[in-house]
């Protein structure tokens, strides 16, 4: 009894450090960014590692998910007679959700990985051990300018994968289905604002950015150095970001679109 | 690759990015449409507002002519007074008259000027003077139902006689 007592409380004595640890990680990572700020070609490259690289897998999904998503809302809407508001829900529902959170997860998947991979496996190699020896601190050299590139990359990354996915949307509503295309932009306009639509998906999917490099830095950083180690690594990357993204963009919405 | 490269294609990245930010503010969302044109501020009084909401769109003749900028209630009088801006190219005789109007039978309510036929024009912050409130339609059927009642009585008071 007292043995399952303890286990019990190991575990739970285990998340909770594991939570101050990241938590601490991340503030270090937070103090350090404006050194890297100074060097800012080290930003750039990571910008074009995470970012322009993620370009391909984003533009092509984006794609998809507009396609269908208007074939979809197509039946759905034509039964009503409403199909011309087809562009407006994938329209809002690109740019508020979709967009941010599928791009998220697939930058998890694409940039979150190897940014673990490459990390852990510097770590392994005791390369990070080796910086500190020569006086340079690898957080502000190594894992300052990733983080900062991904908090760039990412909203771009989310703009590009709604602006795709509107325009198949498009490619399938007026070019194939033949949804008249004047009605199809207007109801979007008059709908869609700016502010509080666009410009809370970019909100979002700034914290998922956030979210998305920092976990994969720290699991990187906190692997154990052995090949198991960067592997399991790799696969709670994938998997606690993804969940943090999901269960951020919950309370986001909440705050962002409660009231209509 | 070299760093002008991968600078150059960083640059391109970031291009992008702000072309697709102004796709979507542009040409999928509504930027066109405030904040480019002069415009003049108009108020008016309902007894009865509806559905109206901020931005919805005031319109005559059927033509988007300006915004509905805010809605507040009146303290003194407990009417709803609805602020909206109207664009500068548009003016209105002084005597026109707002209507709380509905597009469709499920549409978005707006809000319709008829233009009046005085000579002096609405001058920016005037207020509608001759205004219709929203047809609530809680109201026409309980209307409805209050004659029926009172129809299906005077004919039974007839029958007895």
């Amino acid at each position: 009894m007292i043995e399952l007592l303890a286990i019990f409380g190991r575990f739970a004595l285990r998340v909770l450090r594991s939570f101050g640890h990241s938590a601490f990680f991340f503030f270090d990572l937070l103090r350090h960014s404006p050194a890297a700020l100074r060097r800012f070609s080290l930003v750039v490259t990571q910008i074009h590692a995470i970012g322009n690289l993620s370009l391909l897998i984003i533009v092509a999904s984006g794609t998809a998910v507009g396609f269908v998503l208007a074939l979809q809302l197509y039946y759905a809407l034509i039964v009503y007679g409403a199909a011309e508001s087809l562009g407006l829900i994938v329209n809002l529902s690109l740019v508020r959700e979709l967009g941010p959170v599928v791009a998220a997860l697939l930058f998890a998947g694409r940039a979150g990985t190897s940014l673990t991979a490459e990390i852990g496996l510097m770590k392994a190699g005791e390369q990070l051990a080796a910086m500190e020896l020569m006086a340079i601190d690898p957080k502000s050299r190594v894992l300052a300018p990733r983080f900062l590139g991904g908090i760039v990359a990412m909203p771009i990354l989310a703009i590009l994968f709604s602006t795709v996915g509107i325009l198949g949307a498009y490619i399938v509503a007026v070019k194939m289905i033949g949804i008249d295309a004047g009605n199809f932009w207007s109801i979007m306009q008059a709908r869609v604002d700016v502010w509080r639509d666009v410009g809370n998906g970019i909100v979002k999917s700034a914290v998922f950015g956030v979210i998305c490099t920092a976990v994969a830095l720290y699991q990187g950083y906190e692997t154990e150095a052995t090949p198991e180690g960067v592997a399991n690594a790799t696969t709670r990357t994938v998997v606690i970001a993804s969940l943090s993204v999901l269960a951020m963009d919950f309370i986001l919405t909440a705050l962002m679109f409660s009231t209509p | 690759m070299n760093k002008r490269g991968i600078e150059a294609l960083v640059g391109l990245f970031v291009v992008l990015g702000l072309l697709g930010l102004l796709f979507l503010a542009m040409r999928a969302a509504n930027l066109t449409t405030i904040g480019n044109h002069a415009s003049y501020t108009v108020r008016a009084k309902f007894d009865n507002i509806g559905g109206l909401k901020a931005r919805a769109p005031v319109r005559s003749a059927g033509v988007v002519v300006g915004r509905v900028t805010s809605i507040t209630l009146d303290p003194k009088t407990y009417q709803g007074v609805v602020t909206m801006n109207i664009d500068q190219g548009f003016e209105f005789p002084a005597d026109s008259s707002a209507k709380i109007l509905t597009s469709g039978l499920l549409g978005d309510q707006y809000l319709g000027i008829e233009p009046g036929g005085s000579d002096k024009n609405l001058a920016p912050g005037d207020t509608i003077k001759q205004t219709q409130s929203a047809v609530v339609l809680e109201n026409l059927i309980g209307q409805f139902l209050f004659n029926k009642a009172a129809e299906a009585g005077t004919e039974g008071a007839g029958a007895k006689k």
